[in-house]
């Protein structure tokens, strides 16, 4: 057993005293004199009469059922299934007898609602099971009391509280009322890995139901009496904003109540860092009905005008930053050019070992590739949106958002209220990315309802949402390594940069594996706002990285895992530099799984494999793709996945997590694109921006967990980045020519490598 | 605005509505029928996927003047108790990420199985690539939709 102090989320702990104090007397029990058998078929038919909040997180009815808040919003991850199982562990309870409710945004009570960065299980996992073990250790000292024994002798499992000796037995809803008037404990045993009974196996996602039946309220689903349907009109170009709009034509359109302009920030008001907005000033039209206004959108007379260069102050996660906003409409010719020169210059030193120009300067060979990959957009399923209702100096929120807390000050600011009078719901989402982290849709249904008073569903249409920013950064990178004459690897530069930010990661491996290492980077000002996108910047990294190792092994004539193992090796045992941010073993062990799954080594005829690897997210991921040949098309036949991401919650859900992260990189790597004339983005819908669809997705894909104890690391991203490695290694298999550029799939002509 | 009868999941639905309303927002907006979902509003994502007569369409193009008596149905009225052999199918092999394309994704499956029984690999790839699925659920997709046909056979 684990004795962990009850220290995290200590207000999940300060319980609802209203609900509590209301359990002085026992409502019916089912439960009362049943053998265990019978409780557990009969716990779950009946609602209970009477529910006790034995914390935030938890409650549980008098019958034995339990209630458990999940605190994070859900876009997809199925934390909505694997965060209760956490707490169902240490309370041990019966699965079948839980009911899931999502918790509302309450930070104080919940902590930090946030869904991305694959930090999700990673937060939570010792906060969540400590709220479960509270709740049991609070069941037992009831029973304790009651039947007047030591709470050591007690035992609770399965829902059930015995004393052997004395035969006494309970299920926890008989005791939750008591249990619910006990002080929090200030220490809780936590489960050993090998007492797991939920925790490890596959259990199904409690909203597949709601899902299939359509029953499912996502954001976008939201209905109040009332309601009015809004849309937003924003430049037709980054680097463009309002001048003035004649609403006059659009507002006498059937069906439709105003015509309004809002700014989404306060003058003077500092930013955080998502926060970020190519177009704080809108044009909003507000109707009865969406196709209403939709009609209506199309008679708006609006004028725009060009930015002025501007210079913000941001207050992010790494702290006060600058950004510039130059002003200007750019082209994607013109970022190419811009690209081209800077990749070609010195860029700025972010790590350096040993002699790199030395070793370059003696190298009998060198080998030089450049990458590079286009902007892209999100383009989840359900276009962005938000519901608001502003009631005097009070708003009530649901919106499909995936970190509610960053907003609030925005909100707060924008529309003048105090922030505590900030309500918000947290739908599903129809998928997120990281493109829902950034909330400005919410700020704007709440600045259209403020306007015209009224409850307000904003809703983006797809172009709205294609063409409004926040993209995948554009990236470049350039990879040369030095050979002695016997084909050594002696050492190894990188040069990386994007528009706007550069997507180094300087002490990732092969960092720590080479003697003479140099690490640059470079970044291009830009008005086109960018933002985090699955395994932001590893999403780039993993495959020009994974692509040029590919081509190093080949040119020093080793076999490509056997090449990797080698490095990972000298980064194991006599690592380069003390700023390694991998753990070299853990990154070998998924290779050497990879290796035996995949049955690497074997040759198939007309499958031509690629393997990849890549560690982001605290996790490690590797990847070998088959491709086949097919009418001259390439044809991915299967994909072969190995993940350490530590002990897996959840294993067929993060099975389908890493199938989807699979089917993701092949789409964005194949086709995924978006360009740019004068500040117009040249895709605005998905007749034009090609997503991968099921013809076009593996035929099959199979994902092998590394098993060990290690408590949960990233699971929604790891298993991206590698894929795109995969894919382009096993296109030069194929094809026989290496892919430089993203897409790989496109009407330019190729490269010759 | 003009009043139309709609026979919609086994009911007569009225709504007085512009006669170039797609029918997605009449689903939507008018008879609060949010299974049905906006994707792209230009019939290419399958989010918006119902059965008109039995073959399957996309909601967000289809004019509700275009209806007329034609039986509609949709997710909503696929079946009773999420126990269409589709649905049944679905949950046996847990598509769902985000859950917000599935229901395109399974009127159109249903379709299909309506009018083939027992499609082989490529006519299910041919019949479901017009529904889009970003979370990359394709491969269990796949999966469901051969496992409804089995047991619809068995």
């Amino acid at each position: 057993m684990t004795f962990i102090k009850t220290k995290i989320g200590r207000r999940a702990f300060i319980k609802n005293t209203s609900l509590a104090s209301g359990g002085l007397v026992l409502g019916f029990s089912i439960l009362n004199a049943c053998k265990p058998e019978q409780t557990k078929v009969m716990a779950a038919v009946e609602m209970p009469k009477e529910w006790f909040e034995i914390n935030a997180y938890l409650k549980i009815g008098d019958n034995g059922l339990v209630t458990v808040y999940t605190p994070n919003p859900e876009f997809g991850q199925n934390i909505r299934t694997s965060m209760p199982m956490l707490i169902a562990e240490e309370l041990d309870v019966d699965w079948k007898n839980v009911i899931v409710e999502q918790a509302p945004y309450h930070p104080e009570k919940y902590g930090f609602q946030f869904t991305g960065g694959s930090q999700g299980i990673r937060r939570r996992w010792e906060p969540l099971r400590m709220a479960g073990a509270t709740a049991r250790q609070m069941l037992r000292e009831a029973a304790a009391q009651s039947w007047q024994v030591p709470i050591e002798e007690i035992t609770a499992e399965g829902g059930l509280l015995q004393h052997e000796a004395s035969n006494q037995l309970a299920g926890y809803g008989e005791m939750a009322s008591a249990a619910a008037k006990l002080p929090v404990p200030d220490e809780v045993k936590l489960k050993e890995v090998k007492d797991f009974r939920l925790i490890g196996k596959s259990h199904k996602n409690v909203d597949a139901k709601s899902i299939v039946t359509g029953e499912l309220m996502f954001g976008s689903d939201y209905q109040k009496e009332g309601m009015l349907i809004a849309m937003i009109e924003h430049p037709p170009a980054f680097g463009m904003t309002l001048e003035s709009v004649d609403g006059k034509a659009a507002k006498a359109m059937p069906g439709i109540k105003d015509v309004v302009t809002i700014k989404s920030f306060k003058d003077g008001f500092e930013k955080g860092g998502f926060d970020t907005n190519a177009f704080p000033e809108l044009v909003a039209i507000v109707g009865n009905s969406t196709w209403e206004v939709m009609q209506a959108k199309k008679q708006l007379k609006v004028d725009w005008k060009p930015i002025a260069a501007q210079t913000e102050t941001i207050s992010g996660f790494r702290g006060k930053e600058t950004r510039n906003i130059p002003a200007g409409l750019e082209s994607t010719e013109t970022h190419m050019a811009k690209i081209e020169e800077l990749a070609a210059k010195k860029g700025k030193l972010v790590r350096k070992d040993g002699n790199p120009e030395e070793a370059f300067n003696n190298a009998a060979k060198i080998i030089e590739r450049s990458y590079s990959a286009p902007y892209l957009a999100h383009n989840s399923m359900e276009p962005l949106n938000a519901f608001a209702h502003v009631i005097g100096d009070k708003v009530k929120i649901a919106a499909p958002i995936q970190i509610p807390s960053l907003i609030v000050p925005t909100i707060a600011s924008s529309l003048g209220i105090p922030a505590e009078n900030i309500e918000m719901e947290m739908p599903r989402m129809g998928g997120g990315f990281g493109r829902k982290a950034y909330a400005h849709y919410v700020v704007e249904a709440a600045l259209i309802s403020q306007k015209v008073n009224a409850p307000v569903k904003l809703i983006y249409t797809r172009e709205d949402d294609m063409t409004n920013g926040i993209y995948r950064p554009t990236y470049h990178a350039t990879y040369r390594a030095a050979l002695d004459e016997n084909n050594n690897l002696i050492a190894l530069h990188v040069k990386a940069g994007g528009i706007p930010e550069s997507p180094l990661f300087a002490n990732r491996f092969p960092a720590g594996a080479i003697d003479n290492y140099l690490a640059e980077e470079w970044s291009i000002d830009s008005n086109i706002t960018i933002g985090a996108f699955r395994a932001p910047r590893s999403n780039f990294m993993a495959g020009a990285e994974q692509a040029f190792l590919d081509e190093l092994a080949e040119a020093m004539g080793k076999d490509p895992i056997e090449f990797r193992l080698d490095l990972l090796k000298r980064a194991e045992e006599n690592p380069v530099g003390e700023q390694n941010d991998y753990d070299a073993e853990r990154y070998a062990g998924v290779l050497k799984l990879l290796r035996e799954k995949a049955a690497w080594g074997e040759n198939k005829a007309n499958v031509h494999r690629g393997v990849s690897a890549y560690f982001c997210h605290n996790s490690y991921a590797a990847h070998v793709l088959d491709l086949a040949n097919e009418n001259g098309k390439p044809v991915v036949q299967n994909v072969c996945c190995a993940i350490d991401c530590g002990i897996v919650v959840n294993p067929d859900a993060a099975k389908n997590m890493a199938e989807g992260a699979i089917i993701d990189g092949i789409g964005n790597a194949f086709y995924g694109e978006l360009t740019f004339q004068d500040g117009v983005p040249q895709k605005k819908n998905f007749d034009q921006y090609q997503m991968i669809r099921m013809a076009d997705a593996p035929k099959g894909i199979d994902v092998h967990f590394v098993q060990n104890e290690i408590a949960p690391t990233g699971m929604g991203e790891p298993p991206f980045p590698p894929i795109f490695g995969a894919l382009a290694n096993a296109l030069y298999k194929a094809t026989g020519r290496r892919h430089y550029q993203q897409p790989f799939i496109s009407d330019r002509p190729p490269i010759v490598g | 605005m003009a009043k139309f009868n709609l026979n919609i999941n086994g009911k007569t639905q009225t709504v007085d509505v512009d006669p170039n309303t797609p029918m997605l927002w009449v689903l939507r907006d008018h008879l609060k029928l949010v299974g049905t979902k906006y994707g792209c509003g230009i019939a290419q994502c399958g989010s918006c996927t119902i059965h008109l007569s039995g073959i399957a369409v996309r909601a967000c193009v289809l004019t509700v003047s275009a209806v007329g008596n034609q039986e509609i149905t949709t997710i909503e009225g696929l079946s009773e108790n999420a126990d269409h052999p589709v649905q049944k199918a679905w949950l046996e092999v847990d598509v769902p990420q985000c859950g917000y394309c599935q229901p395109g994704q399974i009127m159109t499956a249903a379709a299909l199985l309506d009018n083939n029984p027992n499609p082989s690999d490529s006519e299910i790839e041919m019949a479901m690539n017009g529904n889009i699925c970003r979370c990359g659920t394709y491969t269990r997709i796949k999966k469901a939709v051969q496992l409804a046909a089995e047991s619809n056979n068995s």
